[in-house]
Order: C-alpha cells, then sequence, then structure tokens
C-alpha cells in the first residue's frame, strides 16, 4: 500500500522500461527504500536505527563470510585458526575484531530500535505484524549471537555452551535427552563446534529473509512518527529518497566513527580476557558471564534462587529468561491504549522510565558475580519487570487519561499557524 | 481473559521471587555479606605501567621489545611456551633478516623431515614457531603468546605480578587489615609462593626475577628488576597483539577520512531538508 500522492516509478532509459516490464524489480526497490515511499516528516534521529541495524547485518555477514573461510571448526584447530586469522590473514585482524565488536554494535542499535517501538508504542495496530517479526529477530539474533560466540573455543565459549545448554537440561522429563542431543554428547565437544560453526552461518541469511518480511510488513500502514497521529494529508510526509537517505545517510558516518574507535583503538574493551584462554573443560573459570548485550537475561536467569510449590529454582530461572522475551510477543495486546506515543501518556511514561532503569540495573546485575547483594538486587529488579509488562501496563492503559494529541503531523511540525499557511497555499 | 492471564502469570513470577528473597535474606542475615581472603586481600589496583604502545598513537619501542625478548628467552622461556608467535615475526622487534635467522637456529623443533616423513630434531628456521616448551614440574605455566589479552588489566597486570611478590607473615591490605590475622587458616601452603596480585593469593610460579643483572641487556639499560618486568611486559603486548601499531596507523587514517565523509553528509543532509525545516 501506498498513500495516494506517492511518487510512481518512470524509468526514463529504455534499457531501464524494457527491464521494468519484465522484471520490476527496479520499481519494488523505488517503491521501498526511494522515491516511491512516503514517510511522515516528523521523524526524530531514533528512527534511524532500523537502517543502521540493517547496516549492521551487512556488516557481519560480509566478515563474517571471510573469516569463514580461514576458520576451522574443530575443537583441536579452532583457537588456533582464530589465532591464524589474528596474525597470518592479511586484514585478518580488521576481520575479526570488526566481526566482535560488529556483534556489540549491532546489539547496540538493535537495543535502540527496539526502545523506539517501546516509548513511541510502534508495536500497536495497525503495526502488529512489525513488531511480532521483531522480537523474532530479536530472538534469532540472540541465538547467532551465542553460537558465534563458542566459535573461538576459549574458556567463555566452552563454559557458555555448557551453562546455556545446561538450560535445557533443566526441562523435566526430556530435560537430559534435550541437552545430550543439542549438544551432540554429554559435555561441549567436536559434534557441538560443528553444529554451532554450521548454525551460525545459516541464521544470518534467515535473519536476513525475517528482515524482508519486516520491512514488507512496515511499507503496508507505513512508518509510525513521534506523535502517533496518522499521516493525514500530503504534507505530513516526504519521500524516502532523497529525505530520509539523506538522514539515514549521515548518521551511517556517525555510527561509523563510534564503531571505528572500538574497533582500532579499543577492540577487546567489551570482551572478557578468559576467552583468550584455550577451551579447559578440566577447568571452570571463576565468573562465568555472556557478552554485555545478554547480561539483562542473565540477571533474570540466576535471580530464582528458592524452589516454588512444584518449580524448581532452575527450571523457574530458565522459564524467566525466557517469558522476559516472549512476553513482548503480546504486548500489543497487553497496552490497550488508543494512544500510541508515551510522550502524550503521562502515567505510562513515568512507569515506562522506570522499566529502563529496571533493565540498565539488570544490565549490570547479570555482569556482577552471583552472590550478595547483587541476587537480592536482581530478584527485586525482575520482580518489577515482570509486574511492568504483565500487570502494570494492562492496567495503566485502561485507567489512564492522555494528554491531547496534535491535530496532524504538519501541525506538530510547523505549528498550527504554519500548518494553516500551508492549507491556504493549498 | 488475555488480560487476566497476564496479570495472573505477572503475580506467579513475582510471588516465585519474593520466595526465593525471602529465603536468601534470611540466609543473609545470618551469614552475612561473603567475606573471603580473596575479596579482602586480592590487589585490584595494579602497579601503573606506561608503555610506548598504550594510547591512540601507540607504537611500539623496539629497544625496549628487544629487552623483553631477551628477559623471555633467559628467564621465562624455561616453563613458559609462545605458541603463537613465529621467528619470521620476530623481524618486528628490529632485527634483521641474519639475526632472525641466527635467533631460529638457536632453537631445537620436531618436525617431518621433508625427504623421509621421519619425525626429527632441526635447527629452527624463520618459518618456524616458537616450539612447545616441556615443564617438569608441578602446575601447569600458562603459553604466554596471548597472556597481556587474557588477564584483566594486562600489562600492568604482568608487571604488578613480577614485582608483586611479598612476604605473607605481617602482610596487610590498603585497609591496614593483618592478612594471617584476619584469616588464620589462609596461609599460603608449601610450594606455592604469596602474591597479592594473582587471583587467589598463592601462586606456583616462584619469583621470576630476582636480581639485578640477571639478564645481561645488549643495549646498555641497568637491568633492575623493575625494569626488566616492565620490558617483558612490553614484549607480551607485542606477542599478544603484533598487529597494534598497524592497527593504530589505519585506524587513524579511516578515522580522519570517515570524519570528512560524516560531514559532507551532515551538511548534504542540511541542504536536503532545507525546504522542509522551520516555517
Amino acid at each position: 500500500m501506498s498513500f495516494p500522492w506517492a511518487n510512481e516509478y518512470k524509468p526514463s532509459h529504455p534499457l531501464m522500461v524494457w527491464f521494468d516490464q519484465r522484471l520490476p524489480l527496479p520499481r519494488l526497490v523505488y517503491n521501498a527504500v526511494g522515491g516511491g515511499y512516503e514517510v511522515p516528516r516528523n521523524l526524530n534521529y531514533f528512527w534511524n536505527f532500523g537502517f543502521l541495524a540493517g547496516f549492521c547485518l551487512v556488516i557481519q555477514i560480509v566478515t563474517g563470510v571471510i573469516l569463514a573461510m580461514h576458520y576451522g571448526g574443530d575443537t583441536s584447530v579452532a583457537f588456533n585458526s582464530t589465532e591464524h586469522i589474528m596474525r597470518d590473514v592479511n586484514w585478518g585482524w580488521m576481520l575479526r575484531y570488526g566481526h566482535a565488536n560488529g556483534a556489540a554494535a549491532f546489539f547496540a542499535v538493535v537495543y535502540l530500535h527496539i526502545f523506539r517501538g517501546f516509548y513511541y508504542g510502534s508495536y500497536k495496530a495497525p503495526r502488529e505484524m512489525i513488531w511480532l517479526l521483531g522480537v523474532v529477530i530479536f530472538l534469532l539474533m540472540m541465538a547467532t549471537a551465542f553460537m558465534g560466540y563458542v566459535l573461538p573455543w576459549g574458556q567463555m565459549s566452552y563454559w557458555a555452551a555448557q551453562v546455556i545448554t545446561g538450560l535445557f537440561g533443566s526441562i523435566p522429563l526430556v530435560g537430559d535427552p534435550l541437552k545430550e542431543w543439542l549438544l551432540g554428547g554429554f559435555a561441549p565437544g567436536n559434534a557441538t563446534l560443528n553444529r554451532f560453526f554450521s548454525l551460525h552461518f545459516l541464521l544470518p541469511f534467515v535473519i536476513l529473509g525475517v528482515v524482508i518480511l519486516h520491512i514488507w510488513a512496515l511499507h503496508i500502514p507505513g512508518s509510525s512518527n513521534p506523535t502517533g497521529v496518522e499521516v493525514k494529508s500530503e504534507s505530513d510526509t516526504v519521500p524516502f529518497y532523497p529525505y530520509y537517505v539523506g538522514k539515514d545517510g549521515w548518521t551511517i558516518g556517525l555510527f561509523m566513527l563510534i564503531y571505528s574507535a572500538f574497533l582500532f583503538f579499543m577492540p577487546n574493551a567489551l570482551g572478557h580476557p578468559d576467552n583468550y584462554i584455550p577451551a579447559n573443560p578440566m577447568q571452570t573459570p571463576a565468573h562465568i558471564v555472556p557478552e554485555w548485550y545478554f547480561w539483562p537475561f542473565y540477571a533474570i536467569l540466576r535471580s530464582f534462587t528458592q524452589n516454588f510449590l512444584i518449580f524448581d529454582a532452575k527450571l523457574l530461572g530458565v522459564l524467566a529468561m525466557f517469558a522476559a522475551i516472549l512476553v513482548w510477543f503480546f504486548l500489543p495486546w497487553l497496552d490497550r491504549s488508543p494512544v500510541r506515543s508515551a510522550t502524550y501518556r503521562p502515567l505510562y511514561r513515568k512507569f515506562f522510565w522506570v522499566l529502563v532503569i529496571d533493565v540498565l540495573i539488570l544490565g549490570y546485575l547479570g555482569g556482577a558475580p552471583a552472590e550478595q547483594p547483587y541476587v537480592l538486587i536482581s530478584q527485586l529488579a525482575t520482580i518489577y519487570y515482570f509486574l511492568h509488562f504483565l500487570v502494570i501496563v494492562p492496567i495503566v492503559s485502561s485507567i489512564e487519561r492522555p494528554d491531547p494529541l496534535p491535530f496532524s503531523i504538519t501541525e506538530s511540525v510547523l505549528g498550527s499557524d504554519g500548518a494553516a499557511k500551508l492549507e491556504a497555499q493549498g | 481473559m488475555i488480560r487476566i492471564i497476564s496479570i495472573l502469570t505477572g503475580l506467579f513470577f513475582a510471588a516465585a521471587l519474593l520466595w526465593s528473597l525471602l529465603w536468601d535474606t534470611i540466609q543473609l542475615g545470618k551469614d552475612g555479606l561473603p567475606h573471603t581472603v580473596e575479596k579482602a586481600f586480592v590487589k585490584h589496583d595494579l602497579k601503573k605501567l606506561d608503555l610506548a604502545s598504550d594510547g591512540v598513537f601507540g607504537k611500539f619501542d623496539e629497544a625496549q621489545l628487544q629487552r623483553g625478548f631477551a628477559v623471555y628467552q633467559n628467564v621465562c622461556a624455561s616453563c613458559h611456551s609462545l605458541k603463537h608467535v613465529s621467528y619470521r615475526s620476530l623481524a618486528a622487534l628490529g632485527y634483521n633478516e641474519a639475526e632472525v635467522k641466527a635467533i631460529a637456529a638457536k632453537a631445537t623443533i620436531n618436525a617431518a623431515d621433508p625427504l623421509t616423513g621421519e619425525f626429527k630434531d632441526r635447527p629452527g628456521q624463520p618459518s618456524d614457531k616458537f616450539p612447545p616448551v616441556v615443564y617438569a614440574g608441578a602446575g601447569h605455566p600458562p603459553d604466554l603468546s596471548l597472556i597481556t589479552k587474557a588477564r584483566h588489566g594486562g600489562a600492568a597486570y604482568v608487571y604488578s605480578l613480577l614485582t608483586g611478590y611479598a612476604n605473607q607473615a605481617g602482610y596487610k591490605n590498603h585497609e591496614g587489615k593483618e592478612l594471617l590475622k584476619e584469616f588464620p587458616d589462609a596461609k599460603t601452603p608449601d610450594g606455592l609462593h604469596f602474591n597479592p596480585y594473582f587471583a587467589n593469593l598463592n601462586i606456583a610460579m616462584a619469583p621470576p626475577l630476582t636480581a639485578e643483572g640477571q639478564v645481561t641487556y645488549s643495549d646498555g639499560t641497568p637491568a633492575t628488576v623493575d625494569q626488566m618486568a616492565k620490558d617483558v611486559a612490553a614484549f607480551l603486548v607485542w606477542t599478544a597483539e603484533p598487529e597494534l601499531e598497524q592497527r593504530h596507523q589505519t585506524g587513524f587514517v579511516w578515522m580522519g577520512f570517515m570524519l570528512f565523509a560524516t560531514v559532507l553528509g551532515y551538511m548534504s543532509y542540511r541542504n536536503i531538508w532545507a525546504d522542509k525545516k522551520g516555517h
């Protein structure tokens, strides 16, 4: 779907006319990310992170495919082949540091993209499908990042594989056989590394496929905007090209500056030193911690310390960790407020900022050792996390009185005088 | 309906967590905060170490790397291997081709004879990597190729550890608490050595750098224990990150280009949007 005033693709060169009649691929691109896609004119910089996330996916696939040409997926050579890439492959250090820091950058950008969705209510009708596909992408990213982290076969790689597959072992009845099936053995070994390498290569292309669905679903209603008010007239939108290509384009430069600062000047700042020690099944590291982008969920996992009713503490932790993300799937139906943007929802906004601080605290605790007082604080923070989504959001959305919304997008940009002037000009 | 299920699920998780919270609080009331000898006495404030390779413009100091290599060869190499490093890469320390060949030739490499396929000892070549080191004693001396990347604190940790051995009797932490009075059971076992920078305070490695002049420096730098520890830490930064100089130089050029491109991009963005902003 598009707005009636959207530009139509009109190829001028005879070759493009010929091409368009037989395979309208240029038309598809024009309507998707070119002059044919009309976008609200009032998007702020939080709307840049989707484009940047796509850019990160490209960085990861390009560096990853080249790394795979030099990497050996066998426990006897994995660690050494990683060092071979770092030392002997031309520009290998740049590929490998670029890929490791690229994963961190991808998550940073996607977290900001998700934050945008939460704050501005991008998940609400008619955009639920975009949101659902987005949560699927996030889950696929987590699986891909976890399996990628195992590949260098350092200490943290090995013990991460041990801990995460161990989670499945806590499921009643089928847990142990399931864990052994996932690992291809009783403990992480060559079979595990081989399948993780295979899946780590496959999943990014699955992500790419879901990203295409995500963008397709976006183009049905069109982009949301900071006011949450739907597009009403031509003056509310601008064509994606050149306006948002120009805006997204320069923020790619900004992104590259931050990403490159990590890559070239502090490539190990986000990693853990223990992963430069080769995997040793006989020696457990003092603190097993995942990469920073998993910390909030790791804190939730570890906050269940006691059996409750018929539930084992470990099983509760696993259920809660998955539930912490699965609950996002239900958000469009838990939040019943017709107002999208938190800007006009005074009560919801307060709880939302508490949630943001809560998740940051969980993030800190997930990286801290599993001892007091950290466990007590993560128990409190996890309680708020679940109460927020499952109790507070449904109740607030039905009792809240939202602030008045602007009449239109144009009015929110130009003020009511400016909008009237534009109206008068016709 | 979905909201009722949702609220009940939320309350279930909250109840399970409150249950854990309750028990953990009772436990905490009984035990207090964890108080271990490692928590109270391991030193995390490492000694300050300034290296030429630090910072955005950091480059290696070749003379220091050569001194550090001498310390490795004469002291560390009797127990610790350097298996990821090739002899040919020693050219980066400022050695010429003949010197690299001479250094490699001093090593004995067990490799397949290209004519017979038999494994035999032969003198090392520049294309060889540093050979494995067989350690006869107790413990597992780690390979040192990546050690500055594999420990929190990196080179400063190596320097602090090498110069940080102390006498456990009467040892006090920065709060003035005496270790053996606080934890009488934490006496360093026989065969281990007390070092407050080591993760569990007791390290198997005996103090390796003990006397001035233990290594003879060809450039005339006085070989104090402190100097040798600094030099070998600098050398181990190179073994862990041989790409450091190239990385810094590439990064500097790249950041300059990106800054320029970003400014151009911003200007064209402003230009494109000029007719849509304002009144």
